[in-house]
């Protein structure tokens, strides 16, 4: 093996590194913060009696979860660049993620509907509770309850898609190792010790959602 | 702003019949590497599912640890480590065979987290019920709990099987001409990226959705067992 | 009063009450027996507005309780129901289950409330299980904690649909007797049931449904030592 790793030249670079992780996780989780909103709303809007708002959902849902995540990228870039509307990175970024979340959040969330016996309407209700005393006392916090892993999943998931942004010129962690790696062509070096960032990044959200979960779901 | 009717007819003339068969020849490759990536996958992966639900602690945690890290790194950072790794020991790879190798080792650690809670989803008290007939344990594995674990495991591994089809579009990022690609230079070249995207799209969805819709419906009979 | 007058229930194509004819005085306990699809716990859920009635009248207090402008969860407060499958709220503890409707229904302060299902959780006996998490309880105290519930309400009547079905055998005895002290208090209450015991011990009437109609009511004395129909007599034959 006549390779010289070099590593030095990559630990000089590790605040930049990290500036750009913090990037990673600032896109990651307003793309999750949106696409709750949307995704709620998606779930709402498939649950209702309209048809054509049940087909608008149903459409944003189906088409976010069976086509890639980086064609959904590529829509937001390319797509509507075609139209001329230039987003800049980040925002393809934040749309694409966004837009996916909402399609894979709504089935979460309308399955945490179901999960929820009607048994406990009914003994809501049957206290004197109207409708909207009982979603908001009785339902979503059972719901929320139910929701909470497949959320926190989710969110991993987003920190993990963000790397696309490399792609799309984004400079979030992998964008930036790009950037740097192609500079330096210690490539190698380089996506290992981002490698072990988004592992760390993982292993901190799942230990954070685990504690908040204990602390929350004391039942 | 172009208005639409000269789009129309620019597409006309830059998207030829030829860039349908290129696209199509693409797409033949995305299906190659998914189908290798999701039967290789998932049969280690059950392997692994197997060892992780009915092995000793120490065993299991390790075993757990080493796949947990293929589920915590972005897949293309995994991609792209593994295909400059090689080069390193002095063994290249084709992009082909590396992103197929990685995406395989991805299938399989996901593959063993669904296979783990198949072989688990069979209660306790049901495999003592074989055992105490006189199976042996294999029987026990073959006729108790791989028909219990097949229904439990099938919704679940549809959706791996289905993110790998969809993420093997990323193997396009090690340059090998995947439908992605192909599409990102069919674009490049036509000038004509919504129409691609689309078509490329409507390619994935088709071969998705399909698949999607008819595991939700036979999960749904099998729940009236 | 209740008044259930000729009340026919369908769903969909399936007719299940067929013209029920049923009046609850003050104070009185009525227990309802019959079998499985009859309709009991049918009837029940119609007089409270679960569910709603292809004819007939239900009148509380004289309040058509199916009529357009009828504000149910006003009617509602009146009626308390425990349910078979308890229905604990379990994300609140046993406290935050009763002191809950008090709160948000009828508008009592917090201070207010949390003595008012403190008084109710004593008076079932789970006075010492304020702070706790129903999926920590038994069967029975989740039971218990549901009887509490819909007294902190303060109804003039307690509805019970089969609320000792679901409990193991140990645990429906103080049920029962929680039931019993409620009715010796004075409450009207109708109570669908499959315990016979109780039926005979403790309700001023027995009232026989089958199939969707009341075939046999009076005192238990006559329905259940001396029933006057044959198909009654069937009926508590096959239970005994």
């Amino acid at each position: 093996m006549d390779y010289n790793f070099h590593w030095r030249p990559v630990f000089r670079k590790l605040d930049q590194l990290i500036a750009a992780g913090w990037v990673t996780m600032e896109v990651a989780v307003l793309a999750m913060l949106v696409g709750i909103v949307l995704g709620l709303l998606l779930a709402l809007m498939k649950m209702s009696n309209s048809r054509s708002l049940r087909w608008v959902a149903v459409g944003w849902i189906e088409i976010a979860r069976n086509t890639p995540a980086l064609l959904q990228l590529f829509f937001f870039g390319f797509g509507l660049g075609a139209f001329g509307i230039h987003l800049s990175p980040f925002l393809i970024v934040l749309f694409g993620l966004s837009f996916n979340n909402a399609g894979y959040l709504a089935e979460t969330f309308r399955g945490g509907f179901s999960a929820v016996p009607h048994t406990q309407l009914r003994a809501a209700r049957s206290l004197g509770m109207t409708a909207t005393q009982t979603y908001l006392r009785i339902v979503i916090p059972q719901v929320f309850r139910i929701v909470y892993h497949p959320m926190t999943n989710q969110l991993v998931w987003s920190v993990l898609m963000s790397s696309l942004g490399m792609l799309v010129g984004f400079r979030e962690l992998s964008g930036e190792t790009q950037f740097l790696a192609f500079k330096t062509f210690r490539i190698f070096e380089y996506f290992l010790i981002t490698a072990i960032i988004y592992y760390v990044i993982v292993k901190i959200i799942l230990g954070l959602s685990w504690l908040i979960g204990r602390r929350l779901f004391r039942y | 702003m172009d208005n639409s009717a000269t789009q129309v007819i620019s597409f006309f003339t830059a998207f030829r019949l030829a860039d349908l068969w290129y696209l199509g020849q693409a797409a033949i490759n995305t299906i190659i590497i998914s189908v290798l990536a999701i039967s290789i996958g998932s049969f280690f992966g059950v392997i692994f599912g197997w060892i992780l639900a009915e092995f000793n602690r120490y065993l299991t945690v390790l075993l757990n640890l080493i796949l947990d890290v293929f589920r915590s790194i972005p897949l293309i950072i995994q991609l792209i480590l593994f295909y400059n790794f090689f080069p390193i020991i002095g063994l290249p790879l084709k992009p082909f065979t590396a992103g197929t190798i990685v995406l395989t080792i991805y299938t399989s650690s996901l593959v063993a987290q669904v296979a783990r809670s198949g072989i688990q989803a069979t209660p306790v008290p049901t495999r003592r019920a074989g055992r105490s007939l006189g199976m042996t344990y294999f029987q026990d594995l073959r006729y108790v709990v791989f028909p219990i674990g097949l229904r439990a495991m099938l919704p679940a591994w549809t959706g791996v099987a289905l993110g790998v089809l969809k993420d093997s579009a990323l193997v396009s990022v090690l340059g090998f001409v995947e439908l992605l690609r192909a599409s990102q230079i069919l674009v490049t070249r036509t000038q004509e990226p919504f129409i691609i995207l689309t078509i490329v799209g409507a390619f994935y969805f088709m071969l998705s959705y399909p698949i999607a819709r008819i595991t939700d419906r036979l999960e749904k009979r099998w729940q009236n067992d | 009063m209740i008044e259930i007058k000729n009340l026919k229930k369908s769903f969909g194509e399936l007719e299940v009450l067929k013209g029920i004819d049923l009046t609850v005085a003050q104070g009185e306990v009525i227990s309802i027996i019959g079998a499985s699809g009859s309709g009991k716990s049918t009837m029940l859920y119609c007089i409270n507005g679960l569910e709603d009635i292809q004819g007939g009248q239900i009148l509380v207090d004289g309040v058509d309780m199916h009529a357009r402008d009828t504000d149910l969860n006003k009617m509602r407060q009146k009626i308390g129901m425990v349910f078979q499958q308890y229905n604990a709220f379990p994300h609140l503890t046993t406290m935050e289950n009763v002191a809950l409707a008090p709160r948000i229904v009828l508008g009592k302060s917090r201070e207010e409330a949390r003595d008012i299902a403190a008084r109710q959780l004593q008076h079932v006996g789970l006075g010492d299980k304020l702070d706790v998490y129903p999926s920590k309880m038994s069967g029975g105290q989740q039971q218990r904690l549901a009887i509490a519930r819909a007294l902190a309400m303060e109804p003039s009547y307690m509805l019970f649909d089969e609320v000792t079905s679901a409990l193991d055998p140990e645990l429906v005895g103080e049920v029962l007797d929680t039931m019993q002290l409620l009715s010796e208090e004075g409450m009207t209450m109708l109570v669908v049931t499959h315990e016979i015991g109780f039926a005979r011990d403790v309700s001023d009437r027995v009232a026989y449904i089958h199939e969707g109609r009341v075939e046999e009511i009076g005192p238990p004395s006559q329905v259940i030592a001396e029933p006057q129909s044959e198909r009654t007599k069937q009926f508590l034959a096959n239970v005994r």
